[in-house]
C-alpha cells in the first residue's frame, strides 16, 4: 500500500534519502560513544592517565556534537521530505478528483472525499515520516549496538541473544493480536461520527419529533461501543511496557551477574561491564520503537487504503487516442438507439433505446415525471456520462471521437444542482469565458434576466457570493448560473430545470433571447449570427409550450414528441401534466 | 465531514488552565479510588527503577571489585543483591503493568462521559445555536479535540507524572552519589529549558501558521468538491487544479516549518543527555584519580544522567500534548457549557379518554384523543381536550436582535383549517412556523394555542402535538422502515406500511432492492430528492399528530406525482389544524385562507376565490405577473 503512493516523494527524494543517511551517521555516533566510555574506565583510570581520559572525552564530545549535528539535519530534511511528500498526494489527489467523471463522482460523497484529502493526508505523512525517520533508525540502532555487544564481550552477549528472540516474538504476538481490534475499534468510531453528523444535519427534524431520547440513547450505546472496543484494544497494548521492561531488567540483572563473574575471574573490564548494560538499553529500545511504528502503520493503513482508492478509481470517460476532433460544426443532434444506465448494466436501464434528432437551432422541450429519466437523457450530450449502449451524435459525429474540452464548451449545460463559488458575481460569470470583456457579461446577463437584479445590489457586478451562492435568492441563483453559461457562447444549451424559482413572464423573456440571432454576437466577437440549439427540461408546462417540439418522457422511455397542440390531442400524460397544473386557473 | 472551523482551530492556547483541569478532575471524580491506586503504582514503579540503578552501586563496590582476583570469592552476597534487585525490578514492572491496565478503564470511562455529555447537552441547544456555529466546527470537538484529550488522559497524565516522579527521585540519588558532578546536572537542565522553550516557541508560531493553511486548503477542497460537477461542465479543472496548487504549497511551507522545529527537539536532547554522559565520565574519571571517587559511584552516576534527561524530553513533549488537549477540552466544555433552551412550561399533553359521565380523564394509552393537562396551584390537574386552534397576535421576530423579519403579523388558525403561506425566500413563512413549535422565541406578542399561551407548555410537548415536514428532508442511517418510523417509535409495521401508502410511497419503496428493509445511508443519497420528499411525509403521516406543518413539503415532486398523493394529502389533513407553504401556488389552491407574505408583514390574506377578485399580489404571483424568488 505504501508502496503505491511511493512515486509522490519523487520530488523530494534527495531529501528522503539524505535523512536516513544523517540517521545512519547520527546512529554509528551513538553507538560507538559508549565504547569510548569503556575504555575510559578500563585503560584511562586504572592507567591514571589524565592525558587519555581527557582525550577520549574530548572525542566523546565531538562525537555527541556531530551526532547533533546529524541528528539536527536529519529532523530538518526528513521534515521537508515527508511535508513534501505530502503535499504531492495532496496535490495528487485534488488533480485526480478534478479528472473524474460525473460517474466516478457519484461513488464518493463529497465528505468523504474531503476526509480523504484531509485527514487521511495527514496519515500518510506520518506514515513517511516514520519510515524514513523510525524504520531506518531502530533497526541499524538495533543492529550496530549488537554487533557493539558482541564485539565488546562475546560470551555475554549470548544473554542478549536470547533475549531478542523472546521480546520480538512477544512484541509481534501483542502488534498481531492488537490489529483487529484496533481496526474493529476504528470502525465504531466512524460509526460514531456518522451518527453525530446525521444528527447536526437533521437536528430539526430530531427536535421537531422530539427525539433527543432516542438519539441519546443511540449515541450512548455507540460510545459505549466505542470504549468497550478501546478497552480490548489497549489492554493488549498494555502488556509492551511490563515486558519490556522484565527483559530489559532480566538483561541487566543477568550482565551483571555474569559479567560480575567474569570481572572477578579477570576475563573482563569493570567499565565494559557498564558499556554494556548500555548497549542493552540500546538494543532493546529500538526494539521498542520498531513494535510502536508498527502499531502506527496499523492505525494509518486503512487511511492509505482510502487514498489509494481514489487513485484507483478508473476514470471512466476518455477520449480515444487519435482523430479526435476539434471543432463542434453545428448544434444538431441524433440518439441513435441509446440505452443507458448508471451502473452500467443492462438490465437496470434508466434509457431505453432512445432515438430521435434534433436540428441545428431547434428549441426543445422537455417534460415528464420525477424519475422518468429526462435528466439522464440529457446529460449524455455533453458526455457527463456515457451510453450503455447505441451511440449520441452532435454535428453527425459521434460525442467519443469530439475532444472533451471543445464538446462540453460547444455544449452549455446549466444543472439542476447548480453551484455559485465565492467570489464577485463577474468573477463567477467569467466561469464561461475568461476573457469575457465587461460588455459580453452584461449582455450576457440581460439575456438571462439578471442585468437589472445585479444592477439593483450597491456593488452591482462585483458583489461578492458567499460560499454556495447563499446570498441571493433561488431565482437570481438560477438567472446568474444561465448567464455564466451563455457566456460559453455555445452551439447548444442544455437547461435542466433551471427556471423552476423564475416567474413565467421572466422565463419566457430568457427563453425569447436565447431564440435570438443575435444574442452570440454580442457574447463573442469571432461568432456569426446563428441560433442556439436550446434543450428545456421543465416542470412547468407554461416553461415548454412555445418550444419548437416536445418530448414527453415516462420511465425511460420518450412516450411521445410533438408540438403543444398536437400533444394535448394526443398524448394522455402532457394532458394529464397539463391538466394538473391549470386546474382553476380559469376560475 | 463538512466544513471545519478553522479559526477557532487556531486556538492552541487553553484560557484557563487551571479551571479546566479542575473539570476533567471532576469527570475523573467517579474513578477516585483507582486513580489514588495509579498514583501508588507510579510511585512504585518510578522509584523501583531509581533504586535499581541505585543499587548498582554496591553490585560494583562490594561484591565485584574486593573479588577481583580472588580464587575462591564468597559470592552468595553479590548473588543475594542481584536476587533483590530483580525483586525490586520486578515489582517494579507488575506496578507499571497494573497502572497502566487501571488507567485504560479511568481513561477511557472518562472519555465516554465527557463524550456522551456533550452529545446529551448539545441536544438540548436551541436551534439558534446551530444556526450560529457550522458542522465542521461542531464535529472537530467530537473528533479532534476528543481525540486529543483522549491522548492526554490514556498517556500524558501518566507519562508527566511519572517523568516528574523519575527526574526527582534521581536528580536526589545523584545528588547523594556526588554533589559536584550533580552541579554539572543542574547546568545542564538549565540547557534543557532554555532549548525546549526556544524550540516550542518557534514550532508553536509555525504550527499556528500551518493550521490558517490548512484552513485555506480545506475551504477550498470542501467548495471545490462540492460544486465538481459544475468545474467539469465549464471544463474549468485546470484552473482549480492551478488555484489549489499556490494554497497547497503554502500549506508546505509552514508544515515544514513547523515540522522541522519540533523533530529537532528529540535529537538536541537526546544528545545533549550524551554530552553530559561525556563530560560526566571525564569529570568522573579526574575524580576517580584525585578524590579517590569509586567507580561504583561513577557507574550509577552515568546511567542516571542517561535516566534523567529521557523523562525531560517526554515531559516537554507530553506538556505540549497536554496544552493542546487543554486547548480541545476547552472547546468542548465551551459547548457543555452552553445555555440550553428555555423550557418553563408546565402544561403537559396527555392521552385522554372520557368517562361514563362525559369527563375528560388521563389514559395510559393511545385514544386517538388528547388533552392539555394543566396543573393548578392547589395541586390538582385539569383537562382540556387538544383542539387545534392556533392564534398569533402582534408578532415581532427577528434572527438578529437588529434585523427583524416578522412585523406585527397576526393570525389564527381554527380547529381544522389550512392555512396557506405565500411569499418570496426571506419574506418570514418559515418562520412562522419556527415561531409556532418555538424553534426560536417571539421578541413580541403572543401565540395561543388551544387558548395557552405556547411559553406554558413544555417543549416536548407542544412539539409532539405538532408534526412537521420540513423544506430539506433529512434522513437517518437504518432501513427505511425505521426512517418512517421515526414519527412514531412504537408504530407497527402495519401501521408504517399505512402511512407510505397514504404518501404515496409504498409503490416506489417497493422497487427498492429489500423493500421497506433496505438500509438508506449518508442522508439517503441514493434517493431522488421527490422519493425522500415522500418518505418525509410519510412520517409525519404515522406520527399522527393534531396539528401539521407542511413546508415546501412537495417542491421536488412533479406535479403529476403530486396529483397522484393529493388524495393521501388531504386525508392526512382531514380533521387536522395544517399550516402549507408552497412556492407551487396549485399546492395552497384549496386553503381555508391563504397569507400573501412580503418582508415579514402580512399583505393580503383570504381563500383562493377572494384572492383573485382582490386582483393583487396573489393574482399577479398566479397568473405569473410577479416572480417569486
Amino acid at each position: 500500500m505504501i508502496r503505491k503512493l511511493l512515486p509522490f516523494a519523487k520530488k523530494y527524494r534527495w531529501y528522503a534519502i539524505l535523512a536516513p543517511l544523517c540517521i545512519i551517521v547520527e546512529v554509528l555516533l551513538e553507538v560507538t560513544i559508549p565504547r569510548i566510555m569503556a575504555n575510559i574506565v578500563d585503560i584511562g583510570i586504572p592507567s591514571k592517565s589524565l592525558e587519555y581520559i581527557t582525550k577520549m572525552g574530548i572525542l566523546m564530545i565531538l562525537m555527541a556534537v556531530s551526532s547533533l549535528f546529524f541528528g539536527v539535519l536529519a529532523a530538518r530534511l526528513s521534515s521537508i521530505a515527508s511535508t513534501g511528500y505530502a503535499k504531492e498526494v495532496r496535490k495528487g489527489l485534488f488533480h485526480k478528483i478534478q479528472d473524474f467523471s460525473f460517474k466516478n463522482m457519484d461513488k464518493f460523497n463529497t465528505a468523504s472525499l474531503v476526509t480523504r484529502l484531509t485527514t487521511d493526508v495527514n496519515h500518510a505523512q506520518m506514515t513517511f515520516m516514520m519510515t524514513i525517520r523510525m524504520m531506518v533508525r531502530a533497526p541499524m540502532m538495533f543492529i550496530m549496538a549488537t554487533f557493539m555487544s558482541v564485539s565488546l564481550n562475546a560470551r555475554l552477549s549470548i544473554v542478549i541473544l536470547i533475549a531478542i528472540p523472546i521480546l520480538g516474538l512477544s512484541l509481534f504476538v501483542i502488534a498481531k493480536k492488537a490489529y483487529p481490534k484496533f481496526r474493529i475499534m476504528l470502525e465504531k468510531y466512524d460509526k460514531l461520527n456518522g451518527i453525530i453528523q446525521e444528527n447536526l444535519i437533521a437536528i430539526r427534524v430530531v427536535k421537531a419529533f422530539v427525539r433527543s431520547d432516542y438519539e441519546n440513547e443511540k449515541f450512548c450505546d455507540i460510545a459505549d461501543q466505542v470504549r468497550e472496543t478501546q478497552v480490548q484494544a489497549e489492554k493488549i497494548v498494555i502488556w509492551n511496557m511490563p515486558i519490556m521492561q522484565f527483559v530489559m531488567y532480566g538483561c541487566m540483572l543477568a550482565v551483571s551477574w555474569f559479567g560480575g563473574n567474569l570481572i572477578i575471574a579477570g576475563d573482563m573490564q569493570p567499565g565494559e561491564l557498564m558499556g554494556f548494560l548500555s548497549y542493552i538499553t540500546q538494543i532493546l529500545v529500538s526494539l521498542m520503537m520498531i513494535t510502536m511504528a508498527f502499531v502506527m502503520f496499523v492505525i494509518t493503513r486503512a487511511s492509505l487504503a482510502r487514498i489509494n482508492e481514489v487513485f484507483d478509481e478508473e476514470v471512466d470517460i476518455v477520449v480515444k487516442d487519435q482523430d479526435i476532433i476539434t471543432e463542434v460544426k453545428d448544434g444538431s443532434i441524433s440518439f441513435n438507439n441509446a440505452s443507458f444506465s448508471y451502473i452500467g448494466k443492462k438490465d437496470k436501464l434508466i434509457l431505453q433505446n432512445i432515438s430521435f434528432s434534433i436540428n441545428s437551432g431547434e428549441t426543445i422541450g422537455i417534460i415528464g415525471g420525477t424519475g422518468s429519466g429526462k435528466t439522464s437523457l440529457v446529460q449524455l450530450i455533453p458526455r457527463l456520462y456515457d451510453v450503455t449502449e447505441g451511440s449520441i451524435h452532435v454535428a453527425g459525429v459521434d460525442v467519443r471521437d469530439y475532444s472533451l474540452t471543445h464538446l462540453r464548451n460547444a455544449v452549455a449545460m446549466v444543472l439542476q444542482k447548480n453551484v455559485l463559488f465565492s467570489g464577485t458575481i463577474k468573477e463567477n460569470l467569467k466561469w464561461g469565458n475568461e476573457n469575457a470583456t465587461d460588455e459580453q457579461i452584461i449582455e450576457a446577463s440581460k439575456a438571462a434576466q439578471a442585468h437589472d437584479f445585479i444592477m439593483s445590489f450597491s456593488d452591482g457586478y462585483d458583489t461578492m457570493l458567499e460560499q454556495g451562492g447563499v446570498n441571493v435568492s433561488g431565482g437570481q441563483k438560477q438567472r446568474l448560473c444561465i448567464a455564466r453559461a451563455l457566456l460559453k457562447n455555445p452551439k447548444i444549451i442544455i437547461l435542466d430545470d433551471s427556471t423552476s424559482a423564475v416567474d413565467t413572464t421572466t422565463d419566457s423573456k430568457i427563453r425569447e433571447a436565447l431564440r435570438s440571432t443575435e444574442l452570440f454576437s454580442k457574447i463573442s466577437e469571432n461568432m456569426s449570427a446563428q441560433k442556439v440549439t436550446a434543450i428545456i427540461i421543465a416542470q412547468r408546462i407554461t416553461s415548454v409550450m412555445d418550444a419548437d417540439r416536445i418530448i414527453v418522457m415516462d420511465d425511460g422511455k420518450i412516450v411521445a414528441i410533438g408540438t403543444h397542440e398536437s400533444l394535448l390531442e394526443n398524448n394522455d400524460i402532457y394532458r394529464e401534466v397539463y391538466e394538473s397544473q391549470q386546474k382553476g386557473v380559469v376560475a | 465531514m463538512a466544513r471545519h472551523n478553522h479559526k477557532s482551530r487556531g486556538a492552541y492556547k487553553p484560557k484557563n488552565v487551571g479551571q479546566t483541569i479542575k473539570r476533567i478532575l471532576s469527570y475523573m471524580r467517579a474513578y477516585w479510588i483507582q486513580l489514588i491506586l495509579v498514583i501508588l503504582l507510579v510511585l512504585i514503579s518510578s522509584s523501583a527503577s531509581i533504586v535499581g540503578t541505585f543499587l548498582l552501586k554496591p553490585l560494583f563496590n562490594d561484591h565485584i571489585v574486593p573479588f577481583i582476583g580472588q580464587q575462591s570469592p564468597d559470592l552468595s552476597e553479590f548473588l543475594r543483591l542481584i536476587i533483590i534487585m530483580a525483586i525490586i525490578y520486578a515489582s517494579g514492572a507488575i506496578a507499571t503493568f497494573g497502572y497502566n491496565h487501571i488507567m485504560i478503564n479511568i481513561s477511557t470511562g472518562t472519555l465516554y462521559r465527557i463524550r456522551t455529555d456533550l452529545y446529551t447537552h448539545m441536544q438540548t441547544l436551541p436551534i439558534k445555536y446551530f444556526d450560529t456555529h457550522t458542522h465542521g466546527d461542531l464535529m472537530s470537538r467530537y473528533t479532534n479535540d476528543t481525540d486529543t484529550l483522549r491522548n492526554m488522559l490514556s498517556q500524558s497524565f501518566v507519562n508527566l507524572f511519572s517523568s516528574l516522579v523519575t527526574v526527582i527521585g534521581v536528580f536526589f540519588a545523584m545528588l547523594i552519589l556526588s554533589p559536584v558532578l550533580t552541579l554539572i546536572v543542574v547546568v545542564m537542565l538549565l540547557l534543557m529549558i532554555f532549548i525546549i522553550k526556544k524550540l516550542g516557541a518557534k514550532s508553536g508560531k509555525y504550527f499556528r501558521e500551518q493550521q490558517r493553511a490548512v484552513g485555506e486548503v480545506n475551504g477550498y477542497i470542501e467548495e471545490m468538491v462540492e460544486g465538481q460537477k459544475v468545474v467539469k461542465v465549464f471544463c474549468h479543472e485546470d484552473n482549480s487544479k492551478e488555484a489549489f496548487d499556490k494554497l497547497n504549497e503554502k500549506l508546505f511551507e509552514a508544515s515544514k516549518q513547523a515540522h522541522s522545529f519540533s523533530s529537532m527537539l528529540r535529537p538536541i536532547m537526546g544528545n545533549l543527555s550524551y554530552i553530559h554522559y561525556s563530560i560526566t565520565a571525564i569529570v568522573g574519571a579526574i575524580l576517580a584519580l584525585t578524590a579517590g571517587f569509586d567507580l561504583g559511584s561513577l557507574a550509577s552516576f552515568l546511567q542516571y544522567t542517561r535516566s534523567f534527561s529521557q523523562p525531560i524530553t517526554q515531559m516537554s513533549e507530553q506538556f505540549n500534548n497536554i496544552i493542546m488537549a487543554l486547548a480541545g477540552a476547552e472547546r468542548i466544555f465551551e459547548v457543555i457549557d452552553e445555555k440550553s433552551e428555555v423550557d418553563d412550561g408546565v402544561v403537559t399533553l396527555v392521552h385522554a379518554q372520557f368517562d361514563k359521565s362525559g369527563n375528560l380523564n388521563e389514559a395510559d394509552h393511545r385514544t386517538g384523543i388528547w388533552a392539555w393537562k394543566y396543573p393548578q396551584e392547589n395541586g390538582s390537574v385539569t383537562y382540556t381536550p387538544l383542539k387545534g386552534d392556533i392564534r398569533l397576535t402582534n408578532i415581532v421576530f427577528g434572527y438578529d436582535e437588529d434585523k427583524t423579519v416578522l412585523k406585527d403579523v397576526t393570525l389564527y388558525a381554527k380547529p381544522g383549517q389550512k392555512i396557506a403561506f405565500v411569499g418570496s425566500t426571506g419574506a418570514g413563512k418559515t418562520t412562522i412556523t419556527n415561531l409556532i413549535n418555538r424553534f426560536y422565541d417571539v421578541h413580541d406578542g403572543n401565540i395561543l394555542y388551544d387558548g395557552i399561551n405556547i411559553k406554558d407548555i413544555k417543549k416536548a410537548d407542544l412539539r409532539r402535538s405538532l408534526s412537521m415536514v420540513l423544506q430539506d428532508t433529512h434522513l437517518f442511517t437504518g432501513t427505511v422502515m425505521d426512517n418512517i418510523r421515526y414519527g412514531r417509535l412504537d408504530a407497527t409495521d402495519d401501521e408504517v406500511i399505512a402511512a407510505a401508502k397514504l404518501a404515496n410511497a409504498d409503490s416506489f419503496i417497493k422497487h427498492l432492492p429489500e423493500g421497506y428493509n433496505t438500509v438508506i445511508t449518508g442522508d439517503g443519497t441514493n434517493l431522488s430528492q421527490g422519493q425522500r420528499q415522500l418518505l418525509s411525509i410519510a412520517r409525519a403521516a404515522v406520527a399522527d399528530p393534531p396539528v401539521l406543518i407542511l413546508d415546501e413539503a412537495t417542491s421536488s415532486i412533479d406535479t403529476r406525482t403530486e396529483a397522484l398523493i393529493e388524495k393521501g394529502m388531504d386525508k392526512l389533513m382531514e380533521g387536522r389544524t395544517v399550516f402549507v407553504i408552497a412556492h407551487r401556488l396549485s399546492t395552497v389552491r384549496n386553503s381555508n385562507a391563504i397569507l400573501v407574505l412580503e418582508s415579514g408583514t402580512i399583505i393580503e390574506r383570504g381563500d383562493h376565490q377572494d384572492l383573485i377578485e382582490q386582483g393583487g399580489r396573489y393574482y399577479q404571483l398566479y397568473t405569473g405577473m410577479f416572480e417569486l424568488a
